[in-house]
Parts: C-alpha cells; structure tokens; sequence
C-alpha cells in the first residue's frame, strides 16, 4: 500500500494529531488531581486551544475513520474537557460566600406563597388539636405518642409540668450528662423530619402538607396540657427559645417541597421535567439552609435551653432570632452582580 | 456469529462549538454499585472515627459512641455525596471507581442546588427504607411485618430508576441532571498503521465486500483482546467464509484482512458511503 499511499488516511491523521491528544490528556489529568496553580501560564493558554484540537480531531475522525478505539478514545477526551473548560470556575470561598450573601435569601424569598401556605398549615394543626385536647383531655392520647409525651399528659401535676420546662424544685434533678447527646437526637431527628417534608413534595405535595399538619397537631396538644395547668407563659417561653428557629425551618421545608408539588402539577408554559428541575434547584437552596438553621435550633435546645431557664430571657431570645432571620430573607437589598 | 450487542444508551448533547459528545447514559447497575461503594466508605469511616475517638477520650465512651453514629451518620449520608459531586470530577470516590459522573441535563454547568437537590431525595429512597427496616429487625412480630411493608413500599421509589430510558432517580428527576459513563480511555495501538504484517497477503476486493462496518469492529475488538481461542474461531470462520485455506498464522491473517477491509470501508466513507453490517447493501 506504500507505493499508492492517498493524501489522506486516517493512520496518518492519527500520526499528525496524536501528539496534541497526549498533551491534552495530560494537562487534563493534573487539573483534575490538583488546581490550575500546577499549571504554567503557557500550558493555561494552550487548553482551550488543545481542546478545539480535540473536538475538530473528533469530528474528523467520526466521519473518517472506523477505529472504534481510537473514537471512542476521542470521545473520552473531548467529555473530560468539556466538562473542565466549562464547568464552575469559581473558587469554593467565594461560591459559599455568594449562598449566604444572595443565593439562600433569594430562594426563600422565591418560595414566600408556598411559606405562607405551609405556615397556614401549621398553625391550623396546633388550633385543631388544641380546641380539641382543650375540651376532652383523651385525644391528647391520639395525637401525642407516650414515648415523645415523656409523662407530660393532661393527668400530670402542674409542679411536674413545671419540672419539665426546668424551672421549680425538681429541675436540678435532671442531670446534664445526656445533654449532648439529646441535641444531637434532637437535630438529626429534626433534620429528617424536614428533609422528608422536602422529598415528599414530588407526590403533589399531599405528603408534605400532612407531615407538616402533624407537626402542629403535635404541638397544639401539648400547648393545650400546659395552658389547662396555667403554664402557659412559660411553656411559650421554653419553646420559643429554640422553636422560633426550628418551626420557621420547618415551614420554609414544607415550603420546598409544596414548590416541587406545584410544579408537577402546574408547570406553566414550560413541560413538567423542566418546571420541575427548576423547582428543584431553587428548593435544593432552601434546604440547605434549612438544615443549618435546624443545627442552630438543636444547638438552643439542647444547650442554650438547658442552661438559660429564665423565660423572658427565654421569649428575647427567640423574638431576636426570629427577628433576625426574617431580616436575613426578606429585608430589601440590592441586586447581587 | 449473530451475537447481540447491548445497544448503548446514547444522548444527544451539543457543546457550544457544535459537536455533538454523544453521551452514554450509566447503568442501573453501575450506580448500584457505585452506591454501595461510597456506603461502605462511610461506614469504614464512621467506625474509625469511633475507635479514635474512644480512644482519646475515654471517659464518656458511650456517648461518643452515640453523637458519632447519630451526627456522624447523618452528616457523611448527606454531605459526602453533595461534596464529592461539586468536585472537579462531579462524582464521589464510588463513581470514580465505576467510571460515571453527573451532569445537568440541559447541558449547562452542574450548579451546586442541582447536586443539593439531587442528593437529598435519596434520604427518601434509600435511607428511610432502611429506617423501616431498623424498626423491623428489633420490633414484635406486627411491627415486623409493618416495617417491612413500609421497606417495600418506599423501595419502590427507588426503582423508578428502572422505570426510565433515561436511568433517572427521582432525585435527578428533580434536579434536572443525568449520571453518564466517564470513561478515561488509555489510546491503544493502531491496529491499521503501525506493524508492518503481511502485505503479501492479498485480499481481493470480492472477498472483502463481505463484510460491513459492524463486522470489522468486532474483529477490532477481537484483535484488540488477542486471546487465542477466539482469535482461531474467528480466522476459521472467515477464511471459511472466503474459502481459503489455513496457510499463516491466525492472528496475521486476521490483522492483513481487517487492515484492508478498513481501508476499503474508509474509502467508501470518504465518498459518502456506509455501510452498516454485512446485510446492508454495496
């Protein structure tokens, strides 16, 4: 074949570009283990041009040549390079820094209907099921779990009840060894329960909507025993403390999730998959958010609640928080860059 | 030898220069596996977290014991998959070993609520079914039964996977991404170019139209696997096919025929003519 060899041939295409692939697959392979600073300037400038060499040397060789190998090599480059050239350029300092200052308010604020919604939803849980508890004492039973009541029922005394806020003589009993690891029951727990309410949305939101009413059916009960006994300024105040933070993170997870329902079943003028991966995106900021926020809250109740059995300072505390993070999500701003 | 290949799953997407990647979407099984590998690097690493720390504190063994395994758990399952994926490499360390990655679908950069989303509905899919099952191993009877109901039931979540050309959880559902093969290919010789095997060896052009594009790939592939039993069958069945008779040695006799049944079929490319397998037409 020497002798009639044709101008072109894909051996000899192979020949005349293989050089630039290896380079290319090296400068490639050391982005990927450390940073561009492993780089020189020269070898920066020449990526982007290695990598149009790649694709050009792809689509020829698609068209050319029917080495598998040598294709399917090709296309392997030209993924990894692509993926590189354009993925995220900016530095994970600056990326965190960009979700605090815009990007986690902006979601919240994005979702408020929904917030209002689910907050709704909640508050109806706790009038329900304290109108109810408050007028016969044995749906306590139904709505509270013994496990979860730890002896706080209707029938208990109201020094008991008292003892469990930690105030009253038997207060000091409690022993604070198991502190941290209550917190730590308590957040995790927490976080599942808002991570559920999130991941449930897909079905609708019917899932969440429920999670969401039980959450306050549970708590209405127990407000409606402490209010019976008289206590309840200060089961107000061993609540909100932490339960500003945790209740406010609660809602706004309902909140993704119900985001995602909704876009499932009206996904406006675009189709469903990507009314929905829009929904996703802008939920999967809420929750993020959501879950250092329910750190937060477990860090109060397991500590700060604990130690601080004041209830005014109890009430300053919450009210501040509350105060804080509706200032954090919806105080007007500029427009980041 | 009519054997059937799997016929990959291939995606259109277009960088903005205007080629088309053709990306392969990973297997239900090579995500599986790639999950079990980064659960299992969890867990060694929960574990050795717990020696440690008992063993610098001692005092409170249990409780350490506790917090490491509640938080510890919780923590890794949730952020291990979300940092890996807003790596360089966008996959966790099992991903890497399979050889997948994930990528938006719309075929813009990965952004990191994308990867968020994603990977909080697998607390939906996977962990909340072990959940039930927890319940299940320490519970009565009835509540072993429930548990195990509850197990089957959100497992079923898990398996729209299968349900989906596309391999979609639901959580790349939600965050509008795919999970492709990545493969980091190692180029291999040019079978056409480089020895110099048997030019002597002729093949006329009636005995090459035989064969279409199909065939001489998998003679690639045969020739690129060198293993002897079937680089005997393959020589037979064509020299058979051809008739001719067995004068050299398998494997030069089978590179001389693919070398010049690439040529002819590149050739034929170069003017616009493919020829898919040996049942298409000339």
């Amino acid at each position: 074949m020497t002798a009639s060899a044709p101008a072109f041939s894909p051996s000899r295409f192979r020949a005349e570009r293989e050089a630039d692939w290896m380079e290319f697959d090296r400068l490639l392979t050391g982005l990927e283990k450390g940073s561009a600073s492993s780089l020189s300037t020269d070898e920066l400038l020449r990526l982007p041009v290695l990598y149009r060499a790649t694709l050009s040397s792809l689509s020829i060789a698609r068209a050319t040549s029917l080495d598998r190998a040598l294709n399917s090599y090709l296309e392997a480059l030209a993924m990894r390079g692509y993926f590189l050239l354009y993925g995220v350029r900016e530095k994970r300092g600056a990326r965190i820094m960009r979700f605090f200052s815009h990007d986690w308010p902006a979601a919240v604020r994005a979702v408020w209907r929904e917030t209002i919604i689910i907050a709704l939803v909640v508050l109806l849980g706790i009038a329900t099921s304290w109108s109810m508890v408050a007028s016969n004492p044995e749906w306590y039973g139904a709505f509270v779990d013994d496990a979860m009541a730890g002896g706080r029922t209707p029938e208990a005394n109201a020094d008991y009840l008292r003892s469990t806020l930690g105030h009253g003589p038997d207060a000091d009993a409690d022993d604070h060894s198991g502190l941290h690891v209550f917190a730590t029951y308590l957040f995790t727990h927490n976080s599942r329960v808002s991570i559920m309410s999130f991941a449930l949305g897909f079905a609708f939101g019917v899932p969440t909507i429920l999670l969401e009413f039980y959450q306050g059916i549970a708590l209405g009960a127990m407000m409606a025993v402490f209010a019976g006994k008289g206590l309840a300024i200060d089961f107000g105040g061993w609540l909100a403390i932490h339960g500003t933070t945790e209740l406010f993170a609660a809602v706004l997870s309902g909140a993704a999730g119900l985001r995602i329902g909704t876009a499932m079943l009206f996904p406006g003028d675009t189709d469903r998959l990507t009314a929905l991966s829009r929904a996703g995106r802008t939920a999967g900021k809420v929750m993020i958010g959501v879950i250092l926020m329910l750190l937060c809250a477990g860090l109060l109740e397991g500590f700060g609640r604990q130690l601080i059995t004041d209830t005014g300072v109890r009430y300053g505390i919450g009210a501040t928080l509350l105060a804080l993070w509706c200032l954090y999500f919806y105080a007007p701003r500029r427009s980041a860059g | 030898m009519a054997t059937k290949t799997v016929q990959a799953k291939r995606r259109q997407f277009i960088t903005p220069e205007g080629v088309d990647l053709e990306l392969v979407i990973a297997g239900a099984g090579a995500r599986l596996g790639a999950f079990i590998i980064d659960l299992m690097m969890i867990m060694a690493l929960l574990a050795a977290t717990t020696f440690i720390a008992i063993w610098i504190g001692t005092a409170t063994s249990d409780d350490v014991g506790i917090i490491v395994w509640l938080l510890g758990f919780f923590a890794l399952r949730t952020f291990w998959f979300i940092a890996f994926e807003l790596g360089q490499r966008a996959a966790t360390p099992g991903k890497r070993i399979v050889g997948i990655r994930v990528v938006a679908r719309d075929g813009g950069r990965l952004t990191a609520d994308a990867v968020i989303a994603r990977n909080l509905i697998r607390e939906l899919e996977i962990f909340l079914p072990l959940t039930f099952l927890g319940s299940a191993a320490g519970d009565d009877m009835v509540g072993w039964a429930t548990g195990l109901a509850g197990a089957a039931w959100t497992l079923t979540l898990g398996f729209f996977l299968l349900l989906n050309g596309d391999r979609m959880r639901m959580g790349d559902l939600i965050a509008g991404t795919w999970v492709v093969e990545a493969r980091r290919d190692k180029l291999d010789r040019d079978l056409a170019g480089t020895a110099p095997v048997a030019d002597a060896l002729r093949f006329t052009d009636s005995e090459l139209a035989i064969y279409g594009e199909f065939e001489l790939q998998e003679l690639e592939r045969v020739l690129r696997a060198r293993d002897t039993r079937v680089l005997g069958e393959v020589a037979t069945a064509i020299r058979a096919k051809i008739g001719r008779a067995a004068e050299e040695e398998d494997e030069i006799f089978l590179e001389a025929y693919y070398r010049q049944l690439k040529a002819r079929l590149e050739r034929g490319l170069l003017f616009g003519k493919r020829r898919a397998d040996k049942y298409a037409k000339e």
